[in-house]
């Protein structure tokens, strides 16, 4: 019977296609259904606020710095009491994002000493041209939260004195 | 004079029922195919343009259509234009003699549900079939690339070579039907299919086709990973789709033909009262034979070519001339006798035939796994 | 008869002048598709003579089997191109010579032997009937027995003799 080993391995071959016919798809109607991503996947990226509504963000400019493929720009400008857009001295006017040089590398996200940025779950990025490529401060800003006001806020004088919050854990 | 001018007319529509039915064919045997191929890799397949994807040819066809169409600088330009044509046309051509059914009574005339009965039926097939290879040939040259010119040189090696087994078991056919009129020999094979009494043959026919129309696993010719896709390599647009449709009728008429020789051809239970289930049993067993191809396809790896050509000369040339000799001396006992149950020792001897071979086969790479070792 | 000699005008046209384009073609791929085009056009010949048969293996085996053949060879050697210059000399007078000397002969037969058309032509309903191929077989086997097996065993010697000749000798295995 052994002989009849080519006939037989090429008859098996056949039936594991044809079984494979029967089994669910692993297909993915993408559009429609979305796949969950990985909790440490790398996608567009945040700019958070706090909770009571301003921006972590304070225009260090150190992601820019960190950045390897030198994606980022960010201008900074004083905040005041009236016009208050951060905590500490100074916020990010400008902070500019061109998602065709970003290599999702999150270098920004560790070198950011407020935790202002991190990489989200959106993939889905796509653009006509190469200037709707650059995503802005506006594009990437975390919506207010449902109890805060929107920046710039008038703030009291003396409370946010220090641009980087006390941690809570310093080992954080 | 009104007769005949009936005739022409009878023809002109049968001709150019034909011809669309084919094109049509060939549009939704890539989607059949695609959605086919895609189960059978647990995928889904084309599905979104119209319901269950089925526009989806005709978003090819649009594509392919606008697609820039060029011509390399260096090309044999007559023939580059030429060859796409060379190539559709005997793949349209060969359907005129495959007959759908008996004559049906339509608007009060008795019409033959085939194009044309000739006598030499099985010959206009291998005919046309052998004219086919110029088309592939010409490409691959006046492409004036190497890719393509390497291509049309493996397809014209390999078509010669499948073309003679190919012929080889068709012999066995037209003997058990006595003749090479298609019609008379699916009309044989009222009660008992050919695939029966000559099994052998017709695996033969069936690996033999699959060479003539570069199919899965005998795709040398357009092998994408080491020739680019081989003789269309340096065409793109409508002299693509060209080939692409030629390629996908022969499938469909090779399907259809291999259902006339061996799988009774349009005869089914009840044909005899409705001949027009003729076309409808015809469909079925096209599709069904279809599903083969793609089947194979999806499951067997590629020939290394010089394992190709070895399989083509030394085990299939002489194996279909053994069933040839089977087949007649068959006959030759059953009418020698009178008794037709020595037509039963022609399937038995053939498969014993077929057998040596695959035996053959085996030793041969145990020796190679044994030297390898 | 008019409709089947303007068909035969139209074809003889075509014979010669795809023949007149094998001879002239600079290019050997050309030449050889002319001759195609010559060997389908004498099939559509043997076709209008009511020999079905005999176009359509003129079409396998001379425009499908041997000219795909010959295209092969000429493609594999890179041999489109012919080159300019005579390689013989005496070649085109001699060719000539012997071309005047078969035109003369043959128009010698026309001329002497030929015979109304009525008596040399077949009957095409008798060569058309349906038993055509049974009978051709019947004459290759049964009348013409012995030429049929000594062109069979010609065949087979020209084959062993072009296996011998490409055949290299195997080095003995150590």
């Amino acid at each position: 019977m052994s002989a009849l080993e080519p006939a037989v391995e090429l008859a098996r071959g056949l039936w594991v296609t044809f079984k494979s016919m029967f089994e669910k798809p692993v297909t993915i109607q993408y559009p429609e259904e979305k796949r969950e991503v990985r909790k440490r996947f790398r996608g567009r990226h945040e700019l958070h606020r706090y909770e009571n509504g301003l921006e972590k963000c304070i225009g260090c400019s150190l992601c820019a710095a960190a950045c390897p493929a030198d994606a980022i720009f960010v201008e900074a400008s004083e905040n005041t009491d009236e016009k208050r857009f951060s905590p500490g001295e100074r916020y990010a006017s400008t902070y500019e994002i061109n998602m065709l040089r970003c290599i999702y590398c999150g270098y920004c996200e560790d070198a950011c000493p407020t935790e202002a940025i991190t990489l989200g779950d959106n993939y889905e990025l796509s653009y006509y041209d190469r200037r709707s490529a650059i995503y802005t401060k506006d594009m990437l800003l975390d919506p207010v939260p449902a109890t805060a006001m929107l920046t710039p806020q008038k703030t009291e004088e003396g409370v946010f004195t220090r641009s980087v919050p006390e941690m809570e854990n310093p080992k954080d | 004079m009104i007769t005949d001018w009936t005739l022409w007319l009878e023809w002109f529509i049968k001709a150019a029922v034909l011809i669309f039915a084919l094109l049509g064919g060939f549009a939704y045997l890539t989607y059949y195919e695609r959605r086919a191929l895609a189960r059978m890799q647990t995928r889904v397949g084309p599905n979104r343009a119209g319901p269950f994807g089925l526009f989806q040819p005709i978003a090819d066809a649009v594509k392919l259509i606008f697609k820039e169409e060029l011509t390399p600088a260096k090309a044999y330009k007559f023939v580059f234009f030429l060859a796409p044509i060379i190539t559709v046309v005997p793949s349209i051509v060969i359907a005129a003699v495959v007959p759908f059914g008996r004559s049906v009574n339509l608007f009060g005339r008795e019409v033959n549900l085939y194009l044309a009965n000739i006598n030499v039926g099985v010959l206009y097939f291998m005919a046309i079939a052998a004219i086919a290879v110029y088309g592939i040939v010409l490409a691959g040259w006046a492409s004036n690339s190497k890719y393509a010119m390497l291509g049309g040189l493996r397809s014209t090696a390999q078509m010669i070579s499948y073309e003679l087994s190919l012929g080889i078991s068709l012999i066995p056919v037209i003997l058990l039907g006595n003749s090479m009129s298609m019609v008379d020999i699916v009309e044989k094979q009222n009660g008992l299919w050919f695939v029966f009494l000559q099994p052998v043959g017709a695996v033969i026919f069936w690996i033999a086709t699959l060479a003539e129309v570069n199919r899965a696993p005998f795709d040398m010719p357009e092998a994408e990973q080491e020739l680019t896709a081989g003789y269309h390599a340096e065409y793109s647009g409508m002299k693509f789709a060209l080939f692409f449709m030629a390629e996908y009728q022969k499938m469909i008429v090779i399907c259809a033909v291999t259902a006339v020789f061996f799988f009774g051809g349009y005869l089914g239970p009840g044909v005899d009262r409705y001949p027009l289930l003729g076309p409808v049993y015809m469909f079925i067993k096209i599709f069904v034979l279809l599903f083969g191809m793609i089947w194979v396809r999806a499951t067997w790896p590629r020939f290394r070519y010089d394992r190709l050509m070895t399989f083509g000369w030394k085990a299939l040339v002489p194996l279909s001339l053994a069933i040839v000799f089977i087949t007649a001396t068959g006959i030759l006992l059953a009418e020698q006798t009178n008794n037709p149950m020595w037509m039963w020792s022609i399937p038995v001897a053939s498969v014993v035939a077929g057998l040596v071979p695959v035996v053959t086969i085996y030793q041969a790479l145990r020796r190679l796994s044994y030297e390898r070792a | 008869m008019t409709l089947d000699l303007a068909l035969f005008l139209l074809l003889a046209l075509i014979a010669i002048a795809s023949a007149l384009g094998m001879l002239i073609s600079r290019n050997t791929v050309y030449s050889a598709l002319y001759l195609v085009l010559n060997f389908v056009t004498v099939a559509v010949f043997y076709l209008l003579l009511s020999a079905p048969f005999i176009a359509m293996v003129q079409i396998t085996v001379y425009a499908g089997a041997i000219m795909v053949l010959f295209l092969f060879v000429i493609m594999l050697l890179g041999a489109e191109g012919l080159p300019k210059s005579e390689v013989l000399p005496w070649q085109k007078p001699l060719a000539i010579g012997l071309s005047v000397l078969l035109f003369a002969e043959a128009a010698y037969l026309l001329v002497t032997k030929s015979r109304p058309v009525g008596n040399v032509l077949p009957p095409a309903e008798a060569v058309n009937a349906t038993e055509n191929l049974q009978q051709l077989g019947i004459a290759l086997f049964r009348d013409y027995l012995l030429p049929f097996e000594v062109v069979s065993i010609l065949l087979l010697v020209a084959m062993v003799g072009a296996i011998v000749l490409t055949k290299k000798e195997r080095k003995a295995r150590q």
